[in-house]
């Protein structure tokens, strides 16, 4: 054991702690990136929610009117859906927020809510589809024997059609939220400040692409897994009080 | 032979029915008048337009042109109230149609309460006891996925039961059940009309048409070929048509 030996290990472990400090830099970096980014996750909660609540009735009143015997309510329901799941929503979404403003000079337009508005426009025509194809794999004798007892055609909806539809579309439904969840990124171009648009900020400031965009990716995808277990748990709940409901009524 | 014995006053009043689907002509010209408390069994070979007729009974169908007329209320008058006369006719599926999110005590229960305004209470304590008319009364809380089929079918008759139907129409009721459960639900049908009640029965089972039947009716082609007391046109058929449909099905 000589001094030599000691100073070398010190120099050693100096050096190693050195390595440790950039790692503990970059920890930090990452920390505070991701911090940047979740600040715009309540604009992206936002976005997200916003637009679901307001797709939701719109869908339903578009595929009540697609299935309409009026020919005055069915077909310019029909071209409205078709129109809006033919262009692409990042058209439509710079349509609404910029055109729409230009046609309407004097007019005082929030841009969430324009990109809301959007939103709302396109996931309303794909939630009509979604319901119209849950309502209509619903047996046509179910509606059928509902007439047959004298329900009239709001009643045989409410009582017969919906509640067993409703169990058909819940998987659907849930595979239009994650799409809308991940379609909010677009709003991105038209700079309302959620996580896709902050990751952009930060990579014009760092010009750190690969790192930058990959935590976002990580952001997303742990947004959507969560909204699907989220919904798993539903359907499971739903699907155990169905079965209590079964047992203590049986029992 | 009985004809003389009801009253004046036909329950079911059919007069020049025409329905096309398409090109194809599923009823030419078809009259039929029933009686109250009179059962009146259509046979005929499938395609020959039975179950349509029935369909056009409640409505339904809706025949190109023609009347039908229920207890003196005609169907094609905009000012009669559609849902109210099939309130008061009954009608039972080949495919029972039950509701399946909802336990047999329910499906009884569910249109008196909507259709009727009847208090929940008061439905269901009819609905357990028109269960027990048709023997299953145990299985009140059951859902249909739950049930055989002839269990199941027993409950739609019941269901139908529920709105006190001046008539009841049965459409191949019997077809779609394994062979063995097809005489419970003819049991069924045959303890309503000894009660005295009004049926208009389309049928494959000849020999009970012959053994409830105060009429049986033959159709091909979309015509009424020839119709009768059951025990005569079984054992004297007149026309060609019917002598060649009882040869092939009375072997």
């Amino acid at each position: 054991m000589n001094f030599e030996t000691i100073r070398e290990a010190a120099d050693t472990l100096q050096y190693l702690l050195g390595g440790l400090q950039w790692t503990a830099a970059k920890i930090r970096e990452a920390a505070d990136t991701l911090q940047y980014l979740l600040g715009g996750l309540q604009w992206t909660a936002a976005l997200m929610v916003c637009s679901m609540l307001l797709a939701l009735p719109i869908g339903l009143l578009l595929a009540a009117a697609r299935l309409s015997r009026h020919r005055l309510l069915r077909l310019p329901c029909a071209a409205y859906i078709e129109t809006l799941r033919g262009v692409p929503l990042l058209v439509t979404l710079l349509f609404v927020v910029y055109g729409l403003p230009s046609a309407a000079p004097g007019w005082k337009l929030n841009d969430f809510w324009l990109t809301v508005a959007a939103f709302a426009a396109c996931y309303g025509a794909y939630l009509a589809e979604t319901f119209r194809a849950g309502i209509e794999s619903v047996d046509d004798g179910q509606s059928e024997a509902a007439r047959a007892l004298g329900l009239n055609s709001t009643q045989t909806m409410a009582y017969v059609i919906l509640p067993q539809a409703a169990r058909n579309v819940l998987p659907a439904l849930v595979n239009d939220a994650v799409a809308l969840l991940k379609d909010t990124s677009l709003a991105s171009v038209v700079a309302i400040p959620e996580i896709t648009q902050l990751a952009r900020r930060e990579v014009a400031l760092t010009y750190d692409v690969f790192y930058v965009y990959s935590l976002l990716g990580c952001v997303y995808l742990c947004l959507t897994l969560c909204l699907s277990y989220i919904a798993r748990i539903l359907e499971k709940r739903g699907f155990r009080a169905e079965s209590a409901r079964l047992h203590s009524r049986s029992a | 032979m009985k004809k003389g014995g009801f009253a004046l006053n036909p329950l079911v009043s059919i007069r020049g029915l025409h329905k096309s689907f398409g090109s194809l002509k599923v009823l030419k010209d078809v009259s039929l008048e029933v009686y109250p408390g009179e059962k009146a069994v259509i046979i005929g070979p499938s395609g020959s337009g039975k179950s349509t007729l029935l369909r056009c009974v409640n409505w339904l169908e809706r025949p190109d042109s023609g009347e039908v007329a229920i207890d003196g209320k005609v169907l094609n008058e905009k000012t009669t109230d559609i849902n109210k006369v099939r309130a008061e006719v009954g009608m039972v599926f080949q495919r029972f149609n039950l509701f399946p999110h909802r336990t047999a005590l329910e499906n009884v229960a569910l249109a008196p309460r909507l259709a009727l305004k009847h208090p929940r209470e008061e439905a269901e304590r009819k609905a357990r006891r028109l269960l027990k008319q048709v023997g299953l009364e145990e299985k009140a809380d059951a859902y249909p996925s739950q049930l055989s089929g002839g269990q199941q079918q027993r409950v739609a008759i019941a269901r139908a039961l529920a709105m006190d139907p001046k008539v009841m129409l049965f459409d191949e009721v019997t077809s779609a059940l394994d062979p063995e459960l097809v005489y419970e639900v003819l049991e069924a049908m045959k303890r309503l009309a000894d009660e005295g009640m009004t049926m208009l029965i389309v049928t494959h089972e000849v020999r009970f048409g012959e053994e409830v039947g105060d009429r049986l009716i033959f159709m091909d082609d979309g015509q009424i070929v020839e119709q009768g007391n059951p025990r005569e046109l079984l054992r004297d058929p007149k026309h060609e048509r019917t002598q060649a449909f009882l040869k092939r099905v009375l072997w």
